[in-house]
């Protein structure tokens, strides 16, 4: 009970990937949606290195999936934060819940 | 148990309630700027609990990518949006989020009881103890060439779509400025721009 097990790492990565959820959808601040987005990519990660270490010692495959989400997620990061910076010039807020242009 | 499952275990309940405080800072703090310094606790310890998953290049990268480029890349969307920006709270909200977190706790626990539940069948052999970097550099090169190298076009494509969208469109009154003094840039802010 006292040796690491996967489900340690899982549970783990899941309450890291819940909270990241609540932050999406309840924070009003844009930036702070991205820093939740960060989160769950983060989560996922550490599932895949979980599996990773417990499942294929071998292989390491999740370490390359790994790896490669890392990647995305500094592209993501970069493209997400510019989009921020744009909607900011033209609306002059970061408030989610004025962002309502394509609303109706 | 010997000492070295001990030290283990120990360091990953510290690391793991490290990394779930930070994170309910980032969501639940008020001040931005806090949130984004927590954010990079919870990189930096998930690049620990990396280390104990025997994932040394993977958590020397998390360290790298994520505290050098990305927390630091957000702190300075922070400082660029810096708008004193008091919410109106909308009429209602708590049902909202009394919601959002009955969905979360619901999704977590549903997580949990298959993480649990389920029997992970451990693996017949044992890793060679060579450390992960040798036969991670071996798929990056062989099987997973492919996505690697696709990799690194969108990450040009990422980098040339952030300039595009973070670009100012106008370049004002550009005769006047360059009279003035050849050291200024051509582009302002847009309250000096204005008048």
């Amino acid at each position: 009970m006292m040796q690491l097990q996967l489900p340690y790492f899982l549970i783990l990565a899941a309450a890291l990937f819940c909270i990241g959820i609540y932050g999406l959808v309840s924070s009003r601040n844009a930036v702070r949606v991205l820093m939740s987005i960060e989160l769950m990519l983060n989560a996922v990660n550490l599932n895949l290195m979980g599996f990773s270490n417990y499942l294929d010692p071998v292989g390491i495959k999740g370490q390359v999936f790994a790896v490669f989400v890392i990647s995305i997620a500094a592209a993501e990061a970069a493209v997400g934060l510019a989009i921020v910076l744009a909607i900011y010039r033209n609306r002059d807020t970061v408030d989610m819940e004025k962002f309502n242009l394509l609303k109706w | 148990m010997n000492i070295a499952q001990g030290v283990q275990f120990v360091s990953f309940i510290i690391l793991s309630a490290l990394m779930l405080g930070s994170a309910l800072g980032v969501v639940l703090l008020g001040n931005i700027v806090y949130s984004a310094f927590l954010l990079g606790g919870v990189f930096i310890s998930m690049a620990g609990i990396y280390i104990l998953l025997n994932a040394d290049f993977v958590s020397a990268a998390q360290v790298l990518i994520y505290v050098g480029a990305v927390n630091v890349l957000i702190l300075f969307a922070i400082m660029l949006v810096n708008k004193k920006e008091d919410f109106v709270p909308a009429k209602n909200s708590w049902i909202g989020k009394a919601l959002t977190g009955g969905v979360c706790a619901g999704l977590f626990a549903l997580l949990s009881a298959v993480a649990v539940v389920t029997p992970w069948q451990p693996p017949t052999e044992v890793a060679t103890g060579e450390g992960s970097l040798v036969p991670l550099a071996k798929h990056f090169f062989t099987d997973f060439l492919l996505p690697f190298e696709l990799a690194s076009v969108l990450l040009l494509m990422a980098m040339i779509g952030a300039i595009v969208l973070a670009r100012r469109e106008f370049i004002p009154d550009t005769t006047e400025m360059t009279e003035k003094s050849a050291l200024t840039l051509p582009e302002r802010p847009r309250e000096l721009a204005g008048k």
